[in-house]
């Protein structure tokens, strides 16, 4: 047994716990980065969109069509903001089920034995989310003003982009409560999938009031109903429903709750 | 130090503070006392006590399936034992990780395959109130010629390098190592050694699990042998080779009785191979005579044992060393 050292004592006392329980900017930083090496995951959830909105939201019909009796824009303003929302949403889902990856490599295990909090980690997690749907949602909206078809004020396109980008954040939960459940391997792919079909469900390819009754009635439940309603309140200029708030709010509670649940049981080895 | 169920001897437990101290003052490294954990009903950890003091290099060694990964868990805070008690430098394991005080190198995993090996130092690190500088951990590690590359394009020993550099980051108090060297080829292995023990000289506590005999021998100052989830030796490795010490007496006999071979007085444990017998004994001389007096036995030999049989011995499951009979 080799001494022990007569500072040590003094050396424990003088430990620090980094404060915001880890969280810094090189963390997040590095977090960005490894964003853009998913090459995959930036053209899905940036390009799609775009690609969709000049498909999709470029018809000559829509550019001089009102999107709705008292709207304070036209179809193609509408449609754009459904596929920023869509671009937004594959994002922060996708942003969020890379955990799902790092726990097969162990690197989640690894953060648990450092200072960082897992409170931090998710934080970490959301940011870099939310970056990533920062662009998708310009990505859109850079192809609607150089197109010049969508119409609506500069308010309307500042109100509704912010709107889709901090909605996404519902998604960033979705994403990491899937990571934290699902295995690794295929993630990706079925996310896509589920993300195809709660978008049809709620409505950002074709507007609800077009499918059959009893589809419309479970449609509602979905949880991209209620945000997509919500992020083209200001542009329809109709009032709030408050089952749509009601929509948003309990799918949030079920998704961050399912994270944090997941999350607490995550130490498996690998 | 030294015991073996049957003649355990309880260790000084008297201090029940969780910050209990060793006999000069400072917090032990590790304190864990009477700590149990089940996994439904499968007990992979039963009333293990163990102190270990700052400064010590200590093995924790056991064949898979002992316990070793469980305890060391419990001991980083990564599970909650079902009962007992633990404490590390004489806080609750999540403290002193928060504080930076124990770090942990692993078989495998725990990198990122995107992430460059220097942006692999700099994330870790940025995690620490205080770490060592990135360029300084990276040439320590010897790993500043690959600090560019993709973790996911280096080799085997390059991410273990990595790994132990990141566990030097934050300058711990304690190093846990689980399983380490796996999969490394022998000069691999020498130079980590070379390095971890080059460590430990500036007073780091080390406390690695193995199932290599040879690694606990050479490198560690003291061995706990796990067998079932309990220590069933705690000392040095010439107490644990002295442990299961004895001799194998081999010799010829047709027809052998395996019974009537167990009451030969001082046989530990008999195994009879077609018209070989083995049998194991703290005594031979007296086997050796019985087997020549009173018995057709010949071709007698006698060898002694390594520390190979001595963990066998005591962590197998069928011998008398192992119910405390030594």
């Amino acid at each position: 047994m080799s001494t022990v050292p007569s500072t040590m004592a003094a050396d424990i006392s003088a430990r620090r716990v980094p404060g915001l329980g880890g969280f810094n900017f090189t963390a997040l930083k590095l977090e960005i980065r490894r964003l853009t090496r998913n090459r995959r995951t930036v053209i899905i959830s940036i390009v799609v969109p775009v690609v969709f909105f000049l498909l999709f939201g470029l018809n000559k019909a829509y550019a001089g069509q009102s999107a709705g009796p008292g709207a304070h824009g036209n179809v193609s303003a509408f449609v754009m903001i459904s596929l920023a929302l869509y671009g937004a949403v594959l994002s922060t889902t996708f942003c969020g089920a890379m955990v799902s990856i790092e726990r097969a490599q162990g690197w989640s295990r690894q953060l648990r034995l450092t200072p960082l909090s897992p409170v931090a980690y998710i934080i970490i997690k959301i940011m870099t989310a939310l970056v990533l749907g920062f662009c998708s949602v310009c990505a859109v909206y850079i192809a609607g003003i150089v197109t010049h078809k969508p119409s609506m004020s500069v308010g309307l396109w500042i109100g509704t982009g912010f709107s889709v980008w901090i909605g996404s954040l519902l998604f960033a939960a979705f994403g990491l409560f899937l990571g934290y459940l699902l295995p690794a391997e295929n993630v990706m792919q079925l996310l896509g999938l589920i993300l195809a079909l709660l978008s049809f469900a709620g409505g950002l390819f074709i507007p609800v009031s077009q499918y059959a009754h009893v589809v419309q009635e479970i449609a509602k439940w979905t949880p991209l109903y209620g945000l997509n309603q919500l992020v083209h309140t200001p542009l329809l200029g109709t009032g709030v429903d408050w089952t749509w708030v009601v929509n948003v709010a309990a799918w949030l509670i079920l998704f961050a709750g399912g994270a944090v649940w997941r999350m607490r049981k995550d130490t498996a080895r690998v | 130090m030294l015991h073996a169920p049957g003649i355990m001897v309880p260790m000084t437990v008297t201090n029940t503070d969780p910050r209990a101290s060793s006999a000069n003052g400072s917090p032990l490294a590790v304190q864990l006392t009477g700590v149990s954990k089940n996994f439904g009903h499968v007990r992979a950890v039963t009333n293990v006590s163990l102190q270990i003091a700052s400064g010590e290099i200590v093995a924790i060694l056991g064949p898979n399936g002992a316990g070793k990964t469980s305890t060391i868990d419990i001991i980083l805070g990564l599970s909650e034992p079902s009962s007992g008690q633990v404490s590390v430098l004489g806080l609750q394991p999540r403290q002193a990780i928060s504080r930076g005080l124990i770090s942990a190198v692993m078989q495998t995993g725990g990198l990122l395959k995107d992430l460059t090996v220097r942006e692999t130092v700099e994330y870790m690190g940025s995690l620490y109130a205080r770490s060592q500088p990135v360029s300084e951990v990276l040439s320590g590690a010897g790993i500043t010629e690959i600090a560019d590359r993709r973790v996911g394009k280096c080799s085997g020993g390059e991410q273990q390098r990595l790994r132990f550099a990141l566990a030097l980051l934050s300058d711990p108090e304690l190093l846990i190592l689980d399983e380490p060297t796996t999969g490394m080829d022998v000069e691999g292995r020498r130079n980590f050694w070379a390095a971890i023990r080059k460590d430990a000289e500036q007073g780091r506590t080390v406390l690695f699990a193995t199932h290599y005999l040879e690694e606990a021998d050479a490198y560690a100052d003291r061995i706990v042998l796990l067998r079932h989830g309990s220590v069933v030796a705690d000392g040095t490795a010439a107490e644990i080779k002295a442990m299961a010490a004895g001799r194998t007496v081999r010799a010829t006999l047709a027809e052998a009785s395996e019974a009537v071979l167990r009451t030969i007085p001082g046989a530990e444990s008999v195994e009879v191979r077609g018209e070989t017998v083995l049998v194991h004994s703290n005594d031979s001389d007296a086997v050796a005579r019985y087997l020549l007096t009173q018995t057709a036995a010949k071709d007698l030999e006698i060898t002694a044992r390594g520390i190979e049989d001595a963990f066998l011995a005591l962590t197998g499951d069928d011998t008398v060393a192992s119910t405390g009979a030594i």
